[in-house]
């Protein structure tokens, strides 16, 4: 089966300093796929690059085994991707209502069961009460479910989540954790970028450790041993190889 | 009463410099770009304008028809063609090719139009006026200022309440963010830029009709947008309108001072909130 999304050889950076050398990576319908390893692995880079917010060859991004590396963010919209970035990024002066609009009204022709500011309200009840309300004004973890509402409002069939519990309480993250599962529902996959290695392998079907740009683990979460994520997430076996 | 006076005429010059300005708070709110070669679009528009009233013998409210989409046209040309390729958070390439725009923009000018000065008739319009009490009030001045306030809150209200005006807004808070969720940043930037030079299209023809144009004006043109811009807060829509009026009166009352101070006083106003309040009186409205 072609799998929704594939990566082949993935090689990406930064002007000259090559972040990523050569990601092997794919995506399931209705998979929720994580994405764990140090700082400075390549994590960001890597969901950066498979949006289109990083120079990379055609035949290095697949989706339905179409190649389709190197085109531009919102026509990697178009196709079914969306993301919620590393630091939220939302846009300020706008308030969560119109964030969210924004994000309808560009979207991927609708799935099967369409994202509505409706739905997006019923995921997340607070941003319901604070949908005028500035963005700039959301405590941190109301500004992620904005961030993951204006990503859900793309209609993706792929959703690519950066560090989505990144300094908020713990309460907060399994509040938005438990927010997933109706996210997957409808077949939508998930690529969780998660520092939290727990979190993830629960989280998750299936789990990718990056280590210094290459890939050191991937496998069936729930059979990944705790000694096998630690060597590849540190870099034990890396020297093996 | 000379000092109300003085203060009626100064809004209604500020009338005309929030046409000018309107373009300028915009593009440099969504792209951060500031176009040096906005003056000389209003010179550029002005003559095409006024041959188009010679040589076509096109009244002055259809000169203001024809030109605002030409100007639409060449706004969107302009960025397609030249800013989207210098847009970016450095805003050095931009002023660079904007400059060099603008030289170019004038020589051409001066070889297709000549050094003349050249007006447009308005069929007896500039000199109609109508009284208000004791104050004499200009009909041309009077519809220019109806028409800044009607662009004004019609922009206002595009950005607010239009799915455009998202997109604009969105862009303009974070490009990369607004390309995640869809928004094909160039085509917002030239519509950005399309609007703000159709804009321009009226500033055209009522400078052309009030006053006279020339190829090498448009420097002067571009100072008044800018410091209006600057004075109101940069980016902000309602902002440049109030800094246009505070220009325009700032520039009316001085001429009541002393004929030969009007234009300096404008600038000392400029300088004055340049140096007290450099981020503008009004904030950035959101
Ligand atoms: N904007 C950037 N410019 C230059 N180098 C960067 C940039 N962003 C990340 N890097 C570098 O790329 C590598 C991978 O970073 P990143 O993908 O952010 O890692 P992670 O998300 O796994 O923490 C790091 O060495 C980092 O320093
Ligand atoms: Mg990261």
């Amino acid at each position: 089966m072609t799998p929704l999304l594939s990566t082949h050889g993935l090689i990406a950076g930064y002007g000259d300093m090559r972040a990523l050398h050569g990601i092997d990576l794919t995506v399931n319908s209705g998979e929720t796929v994580a994405l764990i390893g140090a700082n400075g692995a390549g994590k960001s880079t890597l969901l950066r690059a498979i949006m289109g917010l990083l120079p990379v060859a055609p035949e290095m991004i697949r989706l339905d085994g179409q190649p389709v590396g190197g085109r531009a963010p919102h026509r990697m919209v178009r196709e079914g991707l969306a993301i919620v970035p590393e630091g939220r990024r939302l846009f300020t002066g706008m308030s969560v209502e119109e964030n969210l609009r924004v994000a309808s009204e560009h979207a991927a022709k609708p799935v099967a069961e369409p994202w509505t500011l409706e739905r997006v309200f019923a995921l997340f009840p607070i941003l319901r009460e604070k949908a005028r309300t500035p963005v700039e004004n959301l405590s941190g973890g109301q500004q992620q479910m904005v961030s993951i509402g204006r990503g859900l409002l793309a209609q993706p069939r792929i959703l690519l989540c950066d560090e989505i519990s990144l300094g908020l309480a713990p309460k907060v993250v399994r509040e938005i954790y438990a927010a997933l599962p109706e996210i997957t529902a409808n077949g939508t996959a998930l690529v969780l970028v998660e520092q939290d290695v727990g979190l993830a392998q629960r989280a998750s079907h299936r789990l990718y450790c990056l280590l210094e740009g290459r890939v050191t683990l991937h496998g069936t979460s729930g059979e990944i041993s705790r000694d096998a994520i630690s060597a590849a997430y540190f870099g034990a076996s890396h020297a093996l190889d | 009463m000379h000092w109300i006076d003085g203060i009626v005429q100064g809004v209604l010059l500020g009338g005309l410099y929030a046409q000018y300005a309107l373009g300028m708070a915009l593009m440099f709110g969504v792209m951060k770009i500031v176009n040096v070669t906005h003056g000389d679009l209003v010179v550029l528009l002005a003559l095409i304008g006024i041959s188009l009233a010679n040589v076509a013998g096109l009244g002055p409210w259809a000169v203001l028809a024809t030109l605002v989409p030409i100007g639409a046209a060449l706004g969107w040309l302009l960025q397609r063609a030249l800013l989207n390729r210098v847009v970016g958070n450095d805003p050095l390439p931009s002023l660079i090719a904007t400059f060099g725009l603008s030289i170019a923009l004038q020589n051409a000018m001066l070889v297709i139009w000549s050094a003349d000065t050249r007006s447009l008739s308005g069929g007896g319009i500039q000199q109609a006026s109508i009284s208000l009490g004791p104050i004499f009030v200009g009909v041309l001045p009077l519809i220019v200022l109806i028409c800044a306030t009607l662009l004004t809150g019609g922009l206002d209200l595009t950005m607010r309440r239009t799915r455009f005006g998202r997109s604009l807004r969105a862009a303009s808070a974070d490009v990369e963010a607004a390309a995640m969720v869809g928004v094909n940043p160039r085509n917002v930037y030239a519509a950005a830029t399309a609007i703000a030079v159709g804009i321009l299209g009226f500033a055209a023809t009522f400078q052309a009709m009030r006053s006279t144009v020339a190829p090498a004006d448009g420097p002067f043109q571009l100072i008044f947008a800018f410091e209006a811009v600057i004075i109101g807060g940069l980016g902000s829509i309602w902002g440049a309108f109030a800094g246009a009026m505070i220009l325009g009166i700032s520039q009316a009352i001085g001429f009541r001072i002393s004929p030969g101070f009007g234009i300096l006083a404008g600038h000392l106003v400029f300088l004055a909130v340049l140096a007290i309040r450099p981020q503008g009186i009004f904030q950035r409205r959101a």
